[in-house]
């Protein structure tokens, strides 16, 4: 936990997790019973479905729901399909969960196998898209937002992580022909690879420009690093892709050169797992493992009123259920202990200004939360800068008055972005 | 799924600070303790008695607000406490006890709960029931009159009115380091400079209050003296003077600090210290009363939200030329 200094008149420096040194060895994880996946559609019926349960599937097998779909999902194991049901993701979204139960003989599906010899975007959209690390290769084909360079994200943008550092430590070999099939595939040749500025070590020739990033939080936030990449602010409102720039995790790129090498569907994700006691540990589960086999194989036991926390803690999202599986984009799982969870109050600001002091977005954050409070997100977003919030959290890590300020601000956000679909389909 | 546990579920962050509003107010208390209890040394049972009646009188009139107002309880936060410690500091020992429980009543109502409670107010409340009282009942703090029947064996002769009448040359009676040590009539807790400036510097290391307000409100004072001074040194006092007298410490660290109602930029909080700064040395020097710092706070409360414009260009904000 952090806690306000005693000298408090400046501004808090809160540090990355430093570089390691000697890399520790991820321990592996593997699913007890089922594996979970996530499908980014809804759920609709159970009519003219690809999948129903009882149908076995084999490891590496591509899964869709429907035919013609463009998301799908790749199994780690053998297994037979236990579940089908909709599920609620974050901020609403309307997601398919598929459950398999696991069996313990692993026969490779071999579709990949049979494409891996072309080294196409065509190929890299239609099995990788569920890779360790997440990427959305679709992007490549945006037809109104064409991109001109590629950034290799080997920072980890929030604290305690020690994921996508230890790829950068471990797997420069890998990331390197990753980065020559991502130039083939994109035909982009701009591919610069964002690192924390503490690395020293030599990088040889990876065949994309070294570009660091400072360590204090929260510069390795990904608006902010492609400000740093890129010489240039992401204008308000804007996003990375938008500006032309394609984000991309060194998970990804390392899993992208794997898949090429050995013809198999990369499935492994690596992540930190950081227990109450603030100690870190990396893992290494199949995509799909539930919450609930990492923490048993730690031993780390949950009470009621833990908390248990997909991503870090300042930008994290807080999980109901031990259940919830690893997913592609899962860098890090972080546990904490009931008894030291801070709670919000009702109290309104007092302007004491510390948000403001902090907010590396230079907002006015103790006026923009008075419209918030009141529901006026437009209002917020044309006089007080919503746009500009980066979501670094931080004013809320320090409100005195302990408002649940990025809470507020998020679901402004989100309001305005729902409200401008709906004009722009009635328009 | 019957062994599903209860998990808490909220909103990133998922970490906190720690600071809080009751640690903030309880430690701007603690600071304020050094002074308070030399009023209390310097005039016995009557400062005391003047100090635990505000005190709890505040407090009374935060809990009939709550009540009023169906809010929750917010009497044990400290801010009605700080209220009234802060309004007992700034009057003198002897003030009727009616006059304490109208101040109370007034900063807390007036000051404060009409505005919706704490962070609403946009005048210190603490100022607020001084002011009127001040202006209701002229008398009574008139330091000399109250005061008249104390003697510690130093110049009892409240210092600002007594350069107010007989010029520079008054200031002379009374040396700094015993300002500095509180041998100066006043109120009860505004007098002992060095109590005020050590716990003005522990709110300021500790992030209490804002620095930059407190520095530039001094400076302002400072300045604006000094100008004076070498203007007509006759007639107006040396900067140091007006540094260790009146209210102008506590003014600077405890009094126009008042989170709600002083702005938060940079600029604005310079702009915002230093007007009240030249603004008490003109009403000093020109103005009808003997001291300015209550009025010359309370109008530039009135400026802050103005002044709090000023403010730095957020990231990434495209300025729309169209
Ligand atoms: S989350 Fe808060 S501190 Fe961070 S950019 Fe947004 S408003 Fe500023
Ligand atoms: S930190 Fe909280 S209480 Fe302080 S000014 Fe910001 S929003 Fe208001």
């Amino acid at each position: 936990m952090l806690k306000k200094s005693f000298f408090g008149f400046t501004k808090p420096w809160i540090h990355y997790a430093p570089i390691n040194k000697k890399p520790q060895s991820p321990i592996s994880v593997q699913p007890s019973g089922t594996v979970t996946y996530f499908l980014e559609r809804s759920f609709t019926s159970r009519a003219n479905l690809l999948l129903k349960t009882g149908d076995s599937v084999t490891t590496g097998q591509k899964l869709m729901l429907c035919e013609g779909d463009d998301t799908y999902i790749i199994s780690a194991v053998n297994g037979t399909i236990a579940d089908i049901s909709p599920h609620i993701g974050e901020y609403g979204k309307q997601q398919t969960a598929v459950t398999l139960s696991c069996s313990p003989e692993k026969t490779p599906d071999t579709a990949f196998a049979d494409a891996a010899g072309e080294q196409t975007l065509e190929t890299v959209k239609q099995f990788l898209g569920a890779i360790p690390g997440g990427a959305s290769f679709a992007d490549f084909e945006n037809a109104d937002k064409s991109i001109q360079t590629i950034i290799v994200c080997g920072m980890d943008s929030d604290l305690m992580v020690a994921t996508r550092q230890h790829v950068v430590n471990t797997r420069l070999d890998a990331v390197t022909s990753g980065i020559a099939i991502l130039k083939q595939i994109s035909g982009v040749q701009d591919v610069r690879i964002a690192v924390c500025k503490d690395f020293v070590q030599g990088y040889g020739h990876i065949g994309a420009k070294i570009q660091f990033v400072d360590t204090v939080y929260p510069s390795a936030l990904p608006k902010l690093a492609v400000g740093q990449v890129m010489g240039q602010t992401v204008p308000a409102g804007k996003t990375c892709l938008d500006m032309g720039v394609f984000l991309i995790s060194v998970e990804a790129v390392a899993a992208l050169a794997d898949a090429f090498e050995t013809a198999t569907i990369p499935s492994e994700k690596l992540l930190t797992l950081i227990n109450k006691d603030g100690s870190q540990q990396l893992v290494s589960a199949p995509i799909g493992t539930p919450v609930r086999d990492i923490l048993a194989a730690f031993n780390i036991s949950l009470q009621e009123k833990d908390r248990i926390i997909k991503g870090g803690p300042m930008t994290g999202f807080a999980l109901y259920s031990e259940d919830h599986p690893v997913e592609p984009d899962t860098d890090a799982i972080l546990v904490q202990d009931g008894a030291t969870i801070p709670l919000y109050s009702d109290y309104p600001c007092i302007n004491c200004g510390e948000c403001v002091r902090v907010c590396p977005a230079r907002i006015q954050v103790n006026m923009l939360v008075r419209f918030l409070e009141a529901r006026q997100y437009q209002e917020g977003a044309d006089l007080y800068d919503l746009h500009s919030c980066v979501d670094c959290g931080l004013c809320t890590v320090v409100c005195v008055s302990r408002i649940p300020i990025s809470q507020y601000i998020q679901l402004a956000k989100h309001e305005l972005a729902q409200s401008q679909a709906v004009e722009a389909e009635n328009g | 799924m019957v062994d599903q546990k209860k998990l808490i579920v909220s909103p990133a962050p998922f970490w906190h600070d720690g600071s809080s509003i009751p640690v903030r107010q309880v430690h701007t208390i603690a600071a304020a303790i050094p002074a308070v209890l030399f009023g209390v040394f310097l005039y016995g049972l009557p400062a005391l008695g003047v100090v635990c009646l505000s005190v709890s009188t505040a407090m009374l009139w935060e809990l009939a607000a709550n009540r009023m107002t169906g809010r929750a309880y917010s009497i044990g936060d400290g801010n009605a406490a700080l209220i009234g410690l802060l309004l007992a500091m700034l009057m003198p020992a002897t003030v009727p006890w009616w006059a304490v429980i109208i101040g109370t009543c007034v900063a807390l109502f007036v000051g404060k709960h009409i505005y919706g409670g704490i962070g609403g107010n946009p005048f210190n409340p603490a100022l607020i029931g001084y002011a009127i009282i001040m202006v209701s009942w002229k008398g009574l703090f008139d330091f000399n009159a109250a005061l008249v029947n104390y003697d510690f064996g130093f110049n009892m002769i409240y210092p600002l009115a007594a350069v107010k009448q007989h010029g520079a040359a008054a200031a002379a009676n009374y040396p700094l380091c015993s300002l500095l040590l509180g041998m100066q009539t006043g109120g009860i807790g505004a007098t002992f400079g060095l109590g005020l400036i050590l716990g003005g510097l522990y709110l300021i290391v500790r992030g209490f209050i804002r620095w930059e307000i407190s520095i530039s409100f001094l400076a302002g004072v400072f300045i604006t003296a000094l100008l004076f001074n070498i203007a007509n040194p006759v007639k107006f006092a040396d900067p140091f003077f007006h540094l260790l007298t009146g209210y102008t410490l506590i003014g600077a660290f405890f009094l126009a600090t008042d989170d709600s109602s002083s702005p938060v930029n940079l600029i604005p909080m310079l702009l915002y210290g230093a007007g009240a700064g030249v603004m008490t040395m003109l009403i000093r020097n020109i103005g009808a009363y003997v001291d300015g710092v209550v009025f010359a706070v309370l109008l530039f409360n009135i400026a802050n939200p103005l002044l709090d414009k000023i403010r730095p260009k957020a990231l990434g904000k495209v300025i729309d030329h169209a």
